[in-house]
């Protein structure tokens, strides 16, 4: 073998194993970014109990019933204890998690501290009196079909923000098929542009960033 | 072939490739953004239900409505009430910031008892029962040998919980109930002299048109402070005038349509002086002086003795050459404020310097009131008014055992009622001395004041506490007082108590506000009516027996009966049509006149009275005089300052821990004295080490210091930052009523 060759073949193995290393860190951050940040970046946290809407729902008339507005126009959010005692003072069902509903926070008149898959960053203002009372939403076009389901998913809560993963959307990508699989800043954004809304705040008369950021 | 660092290069080209293909850069890039946006260290306050309460604030005596907003459960504002009669919407900073007090680190969070040394701060915490049944023991104990020797020291006159305390007292066999005198004291004893009524006070200055303040800090917590900022601001825009007549350039002087600088403690010579030319140029309201005073002009007693009137003593001993020269106002400004407050349209005098924390010589409210009864103001649209003291408490006196009466029959330790001081209440001023003399105090009962911090006479006042063996405090913070007590019971704040608060300082109108819980107790504390109700209850006999209530809430519903129904849904209970008797029928005394002189205080052989108001210190050590500079930034009374007002003091009165002193530059210039430089004050009763604030609005040879600074306890917020007024200072006795009339002090200000 000549040198010349001789250098040649050191080259080409020198091309491949510089290759096989740019492939190996490309693979390896792929994997990193899709499989192992998602994971790194979310603490999976389980609610006090579980509850199952689709039981409720069948009882009473709307997630209104429970999810209600106040007088004042404010909106109650998830409700209070005092709106469950009225059915709940003694166990109702064999559940595991009725039992301790009922031992653990009716007996003792203790709040349940329900985590909020849906609680946006506090700068964020936001009225639900706007967007049902006055804008004839319904709930389903934010929240998904909560309603009908039977148990509550686990709560993911981001590491650095505190916040839910609801609100970034499970899709790491930030994909959406759905109207509720998403609820940042771009979604209220895009939706406020499609129906006209008007684009300054009530409040302040102030717009763009200043019509949810007060 | 050997892995390289071109290898190494491109496993990063790679992986930065790959990364740019993943979400992580982008959505960590968003997340950071959010995290940045809302610290996580920032106090978000829950989301919840908001409701408002409606409540009185009970921080001074000025009884302003609050409304307090909720969420849920937790207090996050507190507002003036909108269309409450006292302050419409309006509240000062301390009331804006009383949550800190309910929040705060300064509260006793449950029963106390000492264990250490006094003021070590060590204790032990103990049950309600356990706390309840000590002060009973000890009660009953000292009652068997010497009831009189309890003493207690209160905030109020009025209301149910002043009440419970005076029966308590009653009951027990003390006479040694302590009610903290203020210019409202002066104010009805100068009622009952002059006008022969025992009552209260009331200024109707919304409608007054000409406002001759002699030194009022209208503007630094007069009366209700809120009432009186608004008040202010209806002078300006309706043409009224305000003119302050003050040593010193004050907020009020600064924002008054004059300032009138005098003599420090003149006061009363230029009222007098002022009346000199109102009776001289036959300027005072004929009808009235004429048809409804008496005293005015000279008169023949029933003794046969000639008095002189009035009228001849000040045309005779307050000419305006005599009275310039002792003020330092000159005759033509004298001449000026007696015409334009004649010609004024609906004129009005008040007396009472500064918060109006200090009785003040009865002799200066007596002149100043002159003046209001030269322009025929009393009881008329925009001037004096008196009103009935209120009267809803129907309990009748308790019955006394022996014992009882046998203790009620000593005479009190502080000398009110006597029959020098007649109309004297109470006397605070003289409890530090009394005690120091020798007089008997086996337990001290401390509610709703701080006696260690505001009572003047530095180390006298310390060592009467020293002296007394076992004090209670009921205080719910960690005050003066409490933190060198033996037991300390906490109350409930005043956000988290019912109390009735009636007849707020200097309202034209009756009214009862109502205090009630906005949130439930924080901490293991007990309405100190329920204490008093307890321990009586505890104790057992005739003091058991003064107390039938169950409660001190059920004793509230059963005092006020039909009243409870207002008071619980509006928050205060009004007769907002009250107007005040008409001449013929608004004076008590016999002659139903109003009396410039009578002959139980005729001061025609006592002229000098007038002219010199008494100071302490002698002028040779001590050269210049020391007054207190009052502010609404700095509460003076037993509360200290929340942290968010501390925060407002500005850096020319407190710096870090340095407490700074006005000084005149001329003054500052004969001692040798710099800008912002240490300073060694000394008075007749303390020293301190000050700092030097030059400042023109204040008269040469005097020395202004703030008050309500150099607490020693509360909270690291408050304590140990600048120095306390009251250390400085030492009560004088007023010659008439007997109550503290110190308006300062002789003092010397030494460079450092």
């Amino acid at each position: 073998m000549s040198a010349i060759e001789e250098k040649k073949a050191k080259t080409d193995s020198g091309a491949g194993f510089i290759l096989l290393f740019f492939i190996l860190g490309l693979v390896s951050s792929l994997l990193t970014g899709w499989v192992a940040f998602p994971k790194l970046l979310y603490s999976q946290k389980s609610q006090p109990f579980d509850f199952n809407h689709a039981i409720h729902l069948d009882m009473v008339d709307g997630c209104e019933s429970c999810h209600f507005f106040r007088e004042d126009g404010t909106y109650a959010g998830v409700p209070k204890l005092a709106q469950c005692i009225d059915c709940h003072e003694e166990v109702q069902g064999g559940t595991e998690d009725e039992a301790i509903f009922v031992e653990e926070y009716v007996a003792n008149y203790r709040e349940v501290p329900w985590l909020i898959y849906s609680e946006q960053p506090d700068c964020v203002f936001f009225s639900h009196a706007a967007h049902v009372k006055s804008g004839g939403m319904d709930c389903v076009t934010c929240h998904g079909n909560i309603g009908t389901s039977t148990s509550l998913k686990p709560y993911e809560e981001n590491r650095i923000t505190g916040y839910s993963r609801d609100i970034w959307g499970k899709n790491i990508a930030g994909i959406k098929k759905n109207t509720w699989d998403r609820m940042k800043m771009d979604d209220c954004a895009a939706c406020h542009r499609e129906n006209g809304v008007k684009q300054n705040s009530v409040q302040t008369h102030k717009g763009a960033c200043f019509v949810c950021h007060k | 072939m050997k892995i390289g660092r071109r290898c190494f290069l491109s496993f990063l080209i790679g992986g930065a490739a790959g990364t740019a293909l993943t979400p992580l850069p982008w959505k960590l890039t968003d997340d950071l953004s959010i995290w940045t946006q809302t610290w996580p260290w920032t106090p978000v306050p829950p989301d919840g239900e908001i409701n408002y309460v409606n409540s009185t604030c009970m921080l001074c005596s000025g009884g302003c409505g609050i409304t307090v907003r909720k969420i849920d459960d937790r207090a996050v504002k507190i507002e003036g009430m909108k269309d409450h009669p006292v302050n419409n919407g309006g509240l000062c900073i301390m009331g804006l910031s009383g949550l800190q007090l309910l929040y705060g680190p300064r509260r006793v969070k449950e029963p106390m008892k000492r264990v250490g040394e006094r003021g070590e701060g060590r204790w032990e915490k103990i049950s309600w029962d356990a706390a309840i049944a000590e002060l009973a023991q000890k009660l009953n104990t000292v009652r068997g040998s010497s009831p009189e020797s309890v003493a207690c020291i209160t905030d109020e006159s009025f209301g149910t919980v002043p009440h419970l305390f005076k029966r308590f007292m009653a009951a027990y066999g003390s006479p040694n109930l302590m009610i903290t005198p203020t210019i409202q004291d002066s104010y009805e004893q100068t009622l009952k002299l002059m006008q022969g009524v025992d009552g209260i006070p009331g200024f109707d200055l919304e409608n007054s048109k000409f406002v001759l303040s002699f030194g009022c800090g209208i503007l630094e917590g007069w009366g209700s402070s809120s009432r009186m900022f608004q008040a202010h601001s209806r002078w300006t825009e309706t043409g009224g005038k305000l003119v302050q007549v003050e040593p010193r350039l004050s907020v009020t002087a600064a924002k008054a349509d004059k300032w009138v600088s005098l003599n420090p403690g003149t006061e009363a010579v230029l009222a007098l002086g002022i009346a000199q030319v109102i009776i001289k140029d036959g300027l005072y309201n004929k009808d009235f002086v004429e048809k409804h005073c008496a005293g005015f002009e000279d008169w023949e007693g029933e003794d046969g003795k000639k008095y002189q009137g009035f009228k001849n003593f000040v045309l005779e001993a307050f000419t305006p050459d005599t009275v310039a020269r002792l003020t330092g106002v000159s005759a033509n400004m004298i001449q000026d404020l007696a015409t334009n407050f004649v010609g004024a349209e609906k004129p009005i005098a008040l007396a009472g310097r500064g918060k109006g924390y200090t009785p003040g010589s009865l002799h200066e409210f007596m002149a100043v009131h002159a003046l209001n009864a030269l322009v025929g103001n009393i009881n008329q649209e925009g001037g004096v008014w008196t009103l009935d003291r209120p009267d809803y408490i129907g309990w009748g006196e308790p019955a006394q055992d022996p014992v009882a009466q046998k203790g009620n029959g000593t005479p009190r330790i502080d000398g009110a009622g006597t029959e020098r001081y007649a109309n004297t209440r109470s006397m605070v001023n003289t409890f530090a001395e009394a005690v120091n003399n020798g007089a008997a105090v086996e337990v001290l009962l401390v509610s709703g004041e701080n006696p260690c911090y505001t009572l003047r006479g530095g180390e006298a006042v310390k060592k009467a506490f020293e002296k007394i063996p076992y004090i209670v405090s009921f205080s719910p913070y960690m005050d003066e007082t409490a933190a060198g007590a033996d037991l300390i019971l906490p109350n409930h704040t005043y956000l988290e108590r019912y109390q009735d608060v009636p007849a707020p300082f200097g309202l034209p109108i009756p009214i009862i506000g109502m205090t009630r819980p906005v949130v439930k107790p924080q901490c293991d504390s007990k309405h100190v009516g329920d204490t008093l109700i307890l321990t009586a209850k505890k104790m057992g006999g005739s003091v058991r027996d003064a107390f039938g209530w169950e409660n001190y809430e059920a004793c509230l519903k059963e005092t006020l009966g039909d009243l409870w129904g207002t008071l619980e849904s509006d928050g205060f209970l009004v007769n907002a049509d009250y107007t005040p008797p008409a001449w013929d029928m608004a004076f008590g005394d016999e002659s139903k006149k109003f009396q410039f002189f009578n002959e139980s205080y005729a001061h025609g052989n006592n002229k000098d009275i007038f002219s010199q108001l008494r100071i302490e210190g002698d002028p040779g050590a001590f050269p210049l005089i020391l007054v207190p500079a009052e502010s609404m930034r700095i509460a003076s009374g037993p509360v200290a300052d929340t942290p968010f007002v501390m925060k407002t003091i500005p850096d020319n009165v407190l710096k870090d821990k340095e407490i700074f002193v006005e000084v005149n530059p001329a003054t500052a210039a004969a001692y040798g004295l710099r800008d912002g430089k240490s300073a060694a004050l000394s008075t007749p009763a303390g020293r301190a080490r000050v700092r030097v604030n030059l400042c023109e609005g204040i008269r040469p040879g005097m020395v202004a210091m703030a008050t309500g600074l150099g607490r020693s306890a509360n909270s690291r917020y408050i304590a140990n930052k600048g120095v306390n007024f009251n250390d400085l200072i030492r009560p004088v006795p007023d010659p008439i009523s007997g109550l503290d009339s110190a308006w300062g002090i002789r003092a010397k200000l030494e460079r450092a």
